[in-house]
């Protein structure tokens, strides 16, 4: 009887611990175990720096606090959905699931249950097409974008014409690795590039055929779109065959500190694309240290800030909650749920002076989303790695991607999953 | 010589040098199955563990720092500048001594007369454990291994490989990594001093006594518990020496130790028991995968390595289930 009135009393006590305290729920699907975690822990730790610094300074979005449910997903897309499963009924607003695998399989069960997903930079680019997907964003901008955007740069360099000369592909030998094909072979029919592609498989610790025939062949430019191991293996391979680095571009998940920092001054002058800024020369630090860090806070020890995979989740929390602030501000309801934070994630626009009024002037270009255009702007910068000073630098300001070649893939591909899947595009 | 005749020579050298890596990490698998017919699923997570101490060592980093800082509020990473190689070498080889201590007090002791599957089972619980405590001892970022070992492309092997081609022929070179020459020097040195300690010292003749016949060995006194310490160490050792090859290319992370996928097909195809078995299988590996990866990949979209070393293996198991040097096994009914 004793024990029976203990369970009520504690059953009780949680149910009034969910009702009393309203909060905004964000789960955070990382990666701190497993083979990609190098990467995985430093997005995670600016994801929820974050929102630790709103809850801290400001009190949360709104007034209402931001609750951060961690769920380790390992890189590993079974643990992923089930991280999705086991958190959606505690209100979650958004995921950000950090994995192309782990995004595919939650593009139709998030549009079901009526939750945004926010792919930024990665999953399934054709999502872009909101008329299509309703709730799945991948606002700054797709590989698609990524992959044009480089082949802008290359054309810079090369004085405009790109006819006759070769481009290789080393790519990671998944859906991931394989996004940026279709625009790649697009773009060269209309530049006049031979293209060669390069698969490496999971997890890449092994690459000598790939860089011997990179040896071989001697390509103009070596484009790469790798993740965790695959990247500085890459990276080692080619500065051992003494490939130019200035011509090896990586997607913007081949450009982190880990990629380069254990190849040392081989990796000098590596190239790769960037959705924000780099480095930590933002006011925004300053609040981080103050409130986050010093506090401690911090859901690292505080040696990330300011690396480019920290900035990330950092840049993905801050566009998750300008878009529940602008949600708030469209419904009049602080404490909103997944729908309105959809229509908030839709309605989102940040300019410069709202990047300057949070701390980061010019991080990122202009942000603005759509009904119609849920993969935002589409626009990168070329950053370069400095070994010696050990940091990044961008070298270029944020280039537009081609849409002429972007645009018309994204309606195709998107037609196509809306015809296999029975999903009539919205009108807008 | 035409380039391409040089191109596949090049492809078969390279073959070999990476055949020779993925050796180094069967080797550690021979040792423990040979001893104690254990299929160690843990020796990739050795090979890590061991060149994240060998770090840790190097750099002068506080085990489980992340841990006491979150206890205790401190911000305590490194102890000092860290101890040159030598020592540092040394001191993981203690460690990794150490760990075969432990394993055999905590694990093996309570296991023994049990089914061949059920050790393989508290194996694969091991590295899900030894994953964790290198996590927590020494953190999960990517670390930079040098061990003053050099890398990178052979400049004199380049220049004189390219006298080779045929005049006017437009031909850079034959392409190695010294690094990779430096593995083949240690794994042929590692081979030497394994053969000549199991035949010619009083414990290599215990250890082989007891891969022969586990309770023949007891029966003259032979004690197997200090034996399956014996053999662990000298794993741990081996897969210090696999941590640091691959650890050299590309740095210190948790990937590494995925590379003993690559060792299952080359124990498939040289036999569980041979230690000659784990090189010759190394090697075939190693040329056969670079080869089909070189002639027949571009066809067929590439990346083929993976896939290759496994159907060879399949291959191999078809017509020779016990590898090209592995103990027949013969069962009386």
């Amino acid at each position: 009887m004793k024990r029976m009135k203990l369970l009520a009393a504690m059953a009780l006590s949680v149910t009034m611990a969910g009702t009393a305290s309203a909060d905004l729920v964000i789960p955070s699907l990382e990666y701190r175990t497993g083979p990609y975690a190098p990467n995985g822990i430093h997005f995670a730790d600016g994801y929820t720096d974050y929102f630790t610094l709103l809850n801290e300074r400001d009190g949360g979005i709104g007034g209402v606090p931001v609750r951060v449910i961690p769920c380790e997903t390992a890189y590993n897309t079974e643990k992923g959905v089930e991280c999705y499963e086991s958190t959606k009924g505690e209100g979650a607003l958004v995921y950000q699931p950090l994995s192309t695998g782990i995004t595919y399989q939650l593009i139709p069960k998030a549009t079901a249950d009526g939750i945004p997903v926010h792919s930024m930079g990665y999953g399934r680019t054709s999502a872009a097409n909101g008329k299509v997907f309703s709730h799945i964003f991948n606002y700054p901008g797709t590989y698609w974008d990524a992959a044009s955007i480089i082949v802008k740069h290359i054309l810079e360099q090369e004085g405009g014409d790109l006819s006759g000369k070769s481009i290789t592909l080393v790519y990671h030998n998944s859906a991931y690795g394989k996004e940026p094909i279709r625009t790649l072979e697009e773009l060269s029919k209309k530049h006049g590039y031979n293209l060669t592609l390069i698969a490496v498989d999971h997890p890449g610790q092994e690459q000598k055929s790939q860089w011997l025939q990179i040896r071989r062949e001697r390509p103009d430019y070596v484009l790469m779109w790798g993740w965790g191991v695959m990247n500085q293996v890459a990276i080692q391979e080619a500065a051992n065959i003494r490939y130019p680095m200035d011509h090896f571009i990586g997607v913007w998940w081949s450009s982190s500190e880990n990629d380069v920092i254990p190849v040392g001054e081989g990796a000098h002058g590596y190239k790769a694309i960037a959705m924000h800024g780099v480095g930590d020369d933002y006011p925004i630090y300053d609040d981080m240290r103050k409130y986050v860090l010093d506090a401690g806070k911090a859901a690292g020890d505080g040696s990330n800030l300011g690396k480019v995979l920290y900035n990330r989740g950092m840049y993905a929390a801050m566009l998750a909650a300008e878009a529940v602030r602008t949600a708030q501000e469209m419904t009049g309801v602080a404490d909103i749920n997944s729908a309105q934070m959809r229509d908030g994630m839709e309605a989102l626009k940040i300019d410069a002076a709202r990047l300057a009024e949070l701390g980061l002037p010019d991080f990122g270009p202009p942000i603005e989303v759509s009904c119609g255009n849920h993969g935002g702007p589409g626009l990168g910068a070329i950053q370069q790695w400095d070994a010696s000073a050990q940091s990044w630098s961008l070298i270029t300001g944020f280039i537009g991607a081609d849409r002429d070649v972007v645009d018309p893939l994204i309606a195709e591909d998107s037609s196509a999953f809306a015809a296999e899947n029975n999903i009539t595009p919205r009108d807008c | 010589m035409s380039p391409d005749i040089l191109n596949t020579i090049e492809v078969i050298l390279n073959g070999l040098m990476t055949g020779v890596m993925y050796s180094l990490v069967a080797l550690g698998f021979v040792l423990i199955f040979k001893a104690s017919g254990i299929f160690n699923y843990a020796q990739g997570v050795m090979a890590l563990f061991a060149a994240l101490t060998l770090v840790g060592f190097q750099t002068g980093q506080i085990p489980f720092a992340h841990l006491i800082n979150d206890m205790f509020g401190t911000h305590y990473h490194n102890w000092g500048v860290g101890f040159n190689n030598f020592i540092a070498i040394v001191l993981t080889i203690l460690v990794m001594i150490l760990f075969a201590w432990l394993v055999e007090r905590l694990v093996l002791k309570h296991l023994v007369n049990q089914e061949p599957i059920i050790l393989f089972m508290a194996t694969i619980g091991l590295a899900f454990f030894m994953e964790g405590l290198g996590d927590l001892m020494w953190g999960a970022n990517i670390k930079t291994l040098d061990v003053g070992i050099p890398s990178g492309g052979s400049f004199w092997w380049e220049d004189v490989t390219r006298t080779w081609a045929s005049a006017g022929s437009e031909y850079y070179g034959m392409y190695i990594d010294v690094l990779d020459v430096w593995a083949a020097a240690i794994a042929v040195l590692l081979v030497v001093i394994l053969t000549l300690f199991s035949q010619y010292t009083k414990t290599g003749r215990a250890l082989r006594a007891v891969a022969d016949d586990h309770q023949a060995a007891l029966t003259v006194g032979i004690s197997l518990r200090t034996i399956w310490v014996i053999v662990w160490s000298i794993a741990g050792m081996v897969a210090l020496v696999a941590g640091i090859m691959w650890g050299s290319k590309s740095g210190v992370q948790f990937s590494l130790s995925l590379i003993a996928l690559k060792a299952l097909p080359v124990l498939i195809l040289g036999g569980f028991t041979s230690i000659p078995g784990a090189i010759v299988g190394g090697l075939i590996i190693g040329v056969g995968e670079k080869l089909f990866e070189f002639w027949i990949g571009p066809l067929v979209g590439g990346a083929t390595e993976n896939w290759f070393a496994y159907v060879l293996a399949l291959f191999f198991l078809m017509f020779r289930p016990q590898g090209l040097f592995g103990e027949r096994i013969i069962e009386r009914v």
